[in-house]
C-alpha cells in the first residue's frame, strides 16, 4: 500500500494501531492473571486486575477521541474508513473484555477462602488458555491484516462454547452432590460465562478484521455450540 | 424477527428502477497528438446523479464536454465513438447540435450569467428556441425555473435587476435555472460548487438531490466529499481512462481497483 501524500494522517493511522496493540496487550495479561488470582487464590492480584482494567477503559476512551478527531479532520475514505470505524469497533469489545477479567478478578476475590474443587479449576484454566490463544490470534490477524487468520479464530470459537457446556453440566452436578458447594460453584459458573463471552467479543473482533480487510461481512453461519441457556438437569 | 426499517441513504436502486439515459460506448478524444481519452464506456442512468472524480487532466472534463459536444468547439479535437441518449446517437451528422444543447444543459465552474438581467438570463433560451408563444408563458417558465434552482424567494422583486449583481452561489443558482428553463434531459455540471462558499455549495447540492428525480445529471468534482454526498453512482478517470464505475457507496468503501483506493484514500504521487 502507497503512503498517504499528508504524511500526519499516515502516521495517525498508524498510532492508532499501536494503541490498539497495547490495549490488545493489556486485556490479555488481564485475563491471564485474573485465572492466576482465581487458581492462586491471590487477592492482591485480583486487587491489580480491577485497577488495571481502569487503564483498560482510558486507552478506550483515548482511542475513541483519537477516532473522532480523525473522521472530523480527515474525512477517511474506504480503507481508511474501514480501518478508523475497525478500531473503533475492536476497542469497544477490548474493554468488555477487560471488564470480564475484572469480574472474574473480584469473583477470584469472593472464593479465596473457599476449597477449590480441582478438576472443575482444570476446566476453567483450559477455557482461559483458549480464550488467550484466540485472542492473540485475532489480535495477531488485526496487525498483520490477515482475514484468513481473523475467519479461523471466528470458526474455533465453537470450541470454547463446547467446553463452557460441559463445565456448566459439571458445576451443576457438583451443586447437586452437595449444597455447600453451591456458593462457590455459582461463582465459577459465572466465571466460566465470562470466558465464553470473552470468545464472543473475540469473535467479534474476528468479524471486524474480515470487513476492514476484504471490505465485506463474513456471510456464512457461525457455528454457535453454547446450550447452556436451554439445559436443565432435573434433580429426580 | 423484527423488520428493520431501512435508511437508503444512496438509493442505489435507482440502478434497478431507472434505465439507462446515456450511452457511452468506446470514446476516444484527440487533442491533436495527445490521446486524451481512451476509449471510455460507460452507461449513466437516468433520474439519478452521476460523478465524475479524477485527479486534473485525467480526462473527466473531458468525456463530460463529450455529452453535449463542446468540444466541437475546439478546433484540435477529435471525438471517435458512439454516445447514445435515448437512442439517438448524438454523433450522428444529421443531428443538430443547438436542438442538442437545449436537451443537455451544463453548468460551469465559474458562475457565467449573461450581463443581462435576471429575469432575461432564463427568458433567453426559452425564446430562442421557441419554447414560449406569449409573455404570459415565458413569465411562468421564468418563474418556475428559478422556483425550481431555489432562487425565485430571494430574487422574485428584482428579476430586472442585472444578474450579474448577484453573490456568487445565487449566480451559480442561475445559471442552473438557465440550463432548466429550456427543458432538458441531462445536466452536466463541471465543478459547479468549486468557486463557491461551504453555505452556496450546500444549496447547490440540495438543489442537485431535488433536480435528480427529474434529470438526469453528470457532475464533474474535485471533492470526493461532495462526490459521495450527492450522486448515487461514481466514475474514477485516470491518464485518460475509465477506471471503475460502480455504485457511489461502494467505490467510497470498498472500491475494487487500486488506483481508485490510493486515489480516493489521499495516497497518490
Amino acid at each position: 500500500m502507497n503512503e498517504h501524500t499528508v504524511k500526519s494522517y499516515e502516521e495517525e493511522l498508524a498510532l492508532l494501531d499501536k494503541k490498539i496493540a497495547q490495549m490488545g496487550g493489556m486485556a490479555e495479561q488481564l485475563l491471564g492473571q485474573s485465572l492466576g488470582a482465581l487458581e492462586r487464590r491471590d487477592p492482591q492480584l485480583a486487587e491489580d486486575v480491577v485497577l488495571a482494567d481502569k487503564q483498560i477503559d482510558a486507552l478506550e476512551r483515548d482511542i475513541e477521541e483519537q477516532v473522532i478527531s480523525m473522521i472530523a479532520r480527515r474525512q477517511p475514505m474506504a480503507d481508511d474508513l474501514r480501518h478508523i470505524m475497525g478500531a473503533l469497533r475492536i476497542t469497544t469489545d477490548l474493554e468488555r473484555i477487560g471488564d470480564l477479567a475484572k469480574n472474574i478478578a473480584k469473583r477470584a476475590l469472593a472464593i479465596a477462602d473457599e476449597s477449590h474443587p480441582k478438576p472443575l479449576m482444570s476446566g476453567i484454566r483450559h477455557m482461559v488458555e483458549l480464550a488467550l490463544h484466540q485472542l492473540k490470534e485475532v489480535l495477531d490477524a488485526y496487525a498483520e491484516r490477515d482475514a484468513d487468520k481473523a475467519l479461523n479464530v471466528w470458526r474455533n470459537d465453537a470450541e470454547i462454547d463446547a467446553m463452557y457446556n460441559s463445565l456448566f453440566r459439571e458445576l451443576l452436578t457438583y451443586m447437586m452432590e452437595d449444597p455447600r458447594n453451591i456458593g462457590i460453584s455459582t461463582h465459577l459458573l459465572f466465571g466460566a460465562k465470562n470466558i465464553e463471552r470473552v470468545g464472543d467479543h473475540t469473535t467479534n473482533i474476528a468479524e471486524t478484521v474480515h470487513f476492514l480487510v476484504r471490505g465485506f461481512n463474513i456471510t456464512d453461519d457461525r457455528p454457535k455450540d453454547d446450550q447452556t441457556s436451554s439445559t436443565l438437569i432435573s434433580g429426580s | 424477527m423484527l423488520k428493520m426499517p431501512t435508511l437508503d441513504i444512496h438509493d442505489t436502486s435507482t440502478d434497478a428502477r431507472t434505465e439507462t439515459k446515456v450511452a457511452a460506448t468506446d470514446v476516444n478524444v484527440y487533442y491533436g497528438e495527445k490521446h486524451a481519452l481512451q476509449s471510455v464506456s460507460v452507461n449513466i442512468p437516468d433520474r439519478a446523479v452521476m460523478a465524475f472524480i479524477g485527479p486534473s487532466g485525467c480526462g473527466k472534463s473531458t468525456f463530460l464536454r463529450c455529452i453535449n459536444r463542446m468540444n466541437d468547439t475546439i478546433p484540435i479535437a477529435r471525438v471517435t465513438g458512439k454516445i447514445i441518449i435515448d437512442n439517438q446517437d448524438i454523433y450522428d451528422p444529421s443531428l443538430d447540435v443547438v436542438q442538442l444543447r437545449a436537451r443537455v444543459g451544463m453548468v460551469f465552474q465559474k458562475p457565467n450569467p449573461f450581463p443581462k438581467s435576471i429575469y432575461e438570463n432564463v427568458a433567453y433560451g426559452p425564446r430562442i428556441h421557441g419554447l414560449c408563444h406569449s409573455k404570459t408563458d415565458l413569465d411562468e417558465v421564468v418563474q418556475s425555473s428559478l422556483e425550481k434552482a431555489g432562487l425565485w424567494n430571494e430574487v422574485k422583486d428584482r428579476v430586472n435587476e442585472p444578474g450579474t449583481g448577484l453573490s456568487g452561489g445565487q449566480q451559480q443558482r442561475l445559471c442552473i435555472a438557465r440550463a432548466i428553463a429550456v427543458n432538458p434531459e441531462v445536466i452536466l455540471m463541471d465543478e459547479p460548487c468549486s468557486a463557491l462558499d461551504p453555505i452556496a455549495t450546500a444549496r447547490i447540492e440540495e438543489l442537485i438531490d431535488e433536480l435528480r428525480k427529474n434529470f438526469c445529471i453528470i457532475i464533474v468534482t474535485h471533492s470526493m466529499q461532495q462526490a459521495a454526498r450527492v450522486s448515487q453512482r461514481t466514475a474514477f478517470f485516470h491518464l485518460g481512462t475509465l477506471v471503475e464505475e460502480g455504485p457511489t457507496t461502494e467505490i467510497f468503501t470498498n472500491p475494487k481497483d487500486k488506483r481508485t483506493q490510493d486515489y480516493i484514500t489521499g495516497r497518490f504521487g
